[in-house]
């Protein structure tokens, strides 16, 4: 039994705004038959661009039916600038919450509005239709999981699966989906180095050496070693086999610079002392 | 909660029946004794260990009371069985299974299949039906056993195991059977002596006896290792001090359960039927899942199309009704039902399928009160599903 909050029971049980506009604005799809949920979203948008009626059709369970009948409720009134800042988060939210495995309801009504406003902008259809779908069980593209990841702060597996079922079948993305964890998780790691302090930066520069480069220069009989850190400017003096190699300014910006860009920031600059 | 509650969700778990419970009740505080005591006080409790083995035996149609072992659940006689047969057949490295078995058999299943075992997952037809002429052509000299339910829990389709185990004893006699018959028990009736089954298992709190307790029968002359080293208990094969009040329930209720089946094969059979029958009359987007012809008399399977599982069960639960779906939203996995899938059914009633299972404790009135309710409720949530055509479509068809 699911540990719904009051409010997702009192929207399941009586739904607001059920059914379809006559002549909508605007519709937004998410989800199908096949995956165990679908949402049909119906927009009426008047001159001034204010949403004034919104109604919507769910094939899913209880948080589904609650995410898009409160979305309704929150929808009336907005502009569709207001709308298209909607995240899923404020969706769940509205709800008092929803269980953990059951977040991906939100991710799905937040997905038919963005079908809706590109829809009501008379933006092509079928461009999603090109992106890149990384789980083909349920059809979960490259773009919502990114977004699902970003916005929410994702960190695992389980928690891409709860929010977009995306791996929840056959499992074979699986790699994927963790590429895509790692890489924004990577990204959000790396901060403004102008708001850290110079130990700090010391300190991460440190770290990135000894993890990444200094371990890979060894292998060739090589070294190095940090020697000051002034702003963007590190400064390393290569030792060993590194030393009298003619390939040195090579290994300096192509491996220890870019190491050093990739984990920390692509403002920083390397010089050999 | 002071509404009536109108539980058909028998195959998840029962009622401990009132005399079950009075049967266990004088083996806490007044007959507390070790029945492995050398005293007339432990003694006296050895005495209830073995009435309830001779009443598990009658249940299973056993030859011997020795043949039983009691286990601690129905996954416990699962694993035990299946485990203690690959250890005792080291050298042989092919198993057979049913796609449709429950969790506790189907995983184990897997689990050996990392471990290097070759195994073959038969499949079934859109009713559930077995093809044993797969099975026949399955078995070879490397098979060391063939697992496969009785009865499956989510669609109660009957698997012909007695034709089955035959089969395969006429392909391979070293080939050993084992059946899951936790959801035929107390449903339809049991001869094992008279069959080529090595090994059954049972729980106790599908017929009407407490979780924790199970039997696990073992033909004589199957040689099974033990499965918890310890002491002497259950002839060495799972030490430990025996659960001697749920041990006299599963007896208990095993008596009661086998005295209760023409009761079982008729009444709750009617009672199913007039629920299943009253539910197609009423409802145009309603269809059974399996067949109705090969089924325990208890259960009914039916695929609501075009709305989802958990949303009807939330509903009904609101009316006091409890069910359960194979839909995907209900288990925390995102995967719908193996079972539905596996025969097959389409997705627009995979998802919206709700299981209910009755008992000898189900009335008339419970029936009639959710023949009375439940078509309402379907009709709301018709209303909410964006696949209107195909609703109106069905409705139509239903109409003429």
């Amino acid at each position: 039994m699911w540990d719904y909050t009051e409010k997702v029971m009192d929207h399941y049980k009586n739904p607001r705004n059920v059914g379809e506009i006559e002549n909508p604005s605007a519709v937004g799809e998410a989800g199908s038959l096949v995956c165990g949920d679908a949402l049909k979203l119906y927009l009426k948008v008047d001159d001034n661009g204010v949403i004034t009626d919104a109604k919507f059709q769910t094939f899913g369970c209880g948080s589904a039916v609650a995410s898009s009948s409160v979305l309704t409720e929150m929808l009336k009134g907005m502009t569709i600038e207001e709308a298209a800042k909607i995240t899923n988060q404020q969706i769940a939210d509205a709800l008092g919450g929803l269980p953990p495995q059951k977040m991906h309801c939100s991710v799905m009504g937040h997905e038919a509005l963005e079908a809706a406003i590109a829809n009501y902008k008379g933006e092509d259809v079928a461009a999603h239709c090109d992106e890149k779908i990384i789980c083909t069980c349920y059809h979960v593209s490259e773009k919502v999981i990114r977004e699902a990841v970003e916005e929410n702060n994702l960190t695992d597996l389980e928690d891409v699966m709860n929010y977009t079922k995306a791996g929840g079948a056959c499992g074979q993305c699986h790699s994927a989906i963790q590429k895509i964890i790692d890489e924004i998780k990577n990204k959000k790691e790396k901060v403004d180095i102008k708001n850290m302090s110079t130990t700090q930066l010391v300190l991460k520069i440190n770290n990135v050496i000894e993890q990444h480069i200094a371990p890979e220069l060894r292998k060739d009989g090589g070294d190095i070693e940090l020697v000051d850190v002034k702003d963007n400017k590190v400064f390393v003096s290569l030792k060993g086999m590194c030393k009298s190699c003619k390939f040195s300014s090579n290994t300096l910006t192509n491996f220890v610079e870019a190491s050093l860009k990739e984990h920390i920031s692509p403002d920083i600059e390397v010089v050999e002392v | 909660m002071t509404q009536k509650v109108v539980y058909l969700d028998n195959n998840a778990t029962t009622m401990v029946d009132p005399k079950v419970f009075d049967a266990m009740k004088p083996y806490f505080c007044e007959l507390y004794g070790n029945p492995s005591s050398m005293h007339r006080f432990g003694g006296q409790v050895m005495h209830a260990v073995d009435k309830a083995r001779e009443q598990v035996k009658e249940f299973f149609g056993a030859k011997d009371a020795k043949e039983i072992i009691f286990t601690g659940s129905g996954s416990e006689g699962d694993n035990m069985a299946i485990r203690g047969i690959l250890e005792a057949n080291k050298n042989k490295k092919h198993i057979i299974t049913t796609k449709i078995e429950h969790p506790a058999v189907l995983n184990l299943f897997k689990y050996f299949e990392k471990q290097g075992y070759d195994v073959t997952y038969l499949g079934v037809d859109s009713v559930g039906n077995l093809d044993l002429n797969e099975l026949s052509n399955a078995v070879n000299e490397d098979t060391a056993l063939v697992s496969m339910m009785y009865a499956n829990n989510e669609t109660g389709v009957i698997l012909p195991v007695e034709k089955a185990a035959k089969i395969v004893k006429q392909k391979n006699p070293k080939t050993k059977v084992h059946v899951d018959a936790v959801q035929a028990a107390g449903k339809i009736p049991f001869d094992v002596k008279n069959t080529d089954i090595d090994l059954m298992s049972i729980a106790g709190h599908k017929i009407h006896a407490p979780k924790g307790i199970g039997a696990l029968y073992i033909k004589t002359g199957t040689l099974l290792p033990a499965f918890i080293i310890g002491g002497h208990q259950e002839r060495g094969k799972r030490a430990g001090t025996e659960n001697v009040p749920y041990i006299a329930a599963l007896g208990e209720a095993c008596e009661i359960a086998q005295k209760s089946l023409n009761y079982e094969m008729h009444e709750v059979k009617r009672l199913r039927d007039k629920l299943e029958n009253g539910i197609l009359e009423r409802v145009y987007n309603a269809k059974v899942n399996g067949s109705t012809t090969n089924r325990v008399p208890n259960t009914t399977n039916i695929g609501f199309q075009y709305i989802e599982g958990e949303l009807i069960l939330l509903h009904l639960s609101d009316l006091g009704i409890c069910a359960s779906s194979g839909s995907a939203c209900t288990s925390g996995s995102l995967e719908p039902s193996h079972v539905l899938k596996s025969m097959g059914v389409p997705f627009e009633s995979l998802h919206g399928s709700i299981r209910f299972s009755l008992s000898r404790f189900t009335t008339e009135e419970e029936i009639d009160y959710v023949l009375k309710v439940l078509p309402d409720v379907i009709f709301k949530l018709n209303k909410i599903s964006p696949y209107q055509k195909e609703l109106k479509a069905l409705e139509e068809k239903f109409r003429k």
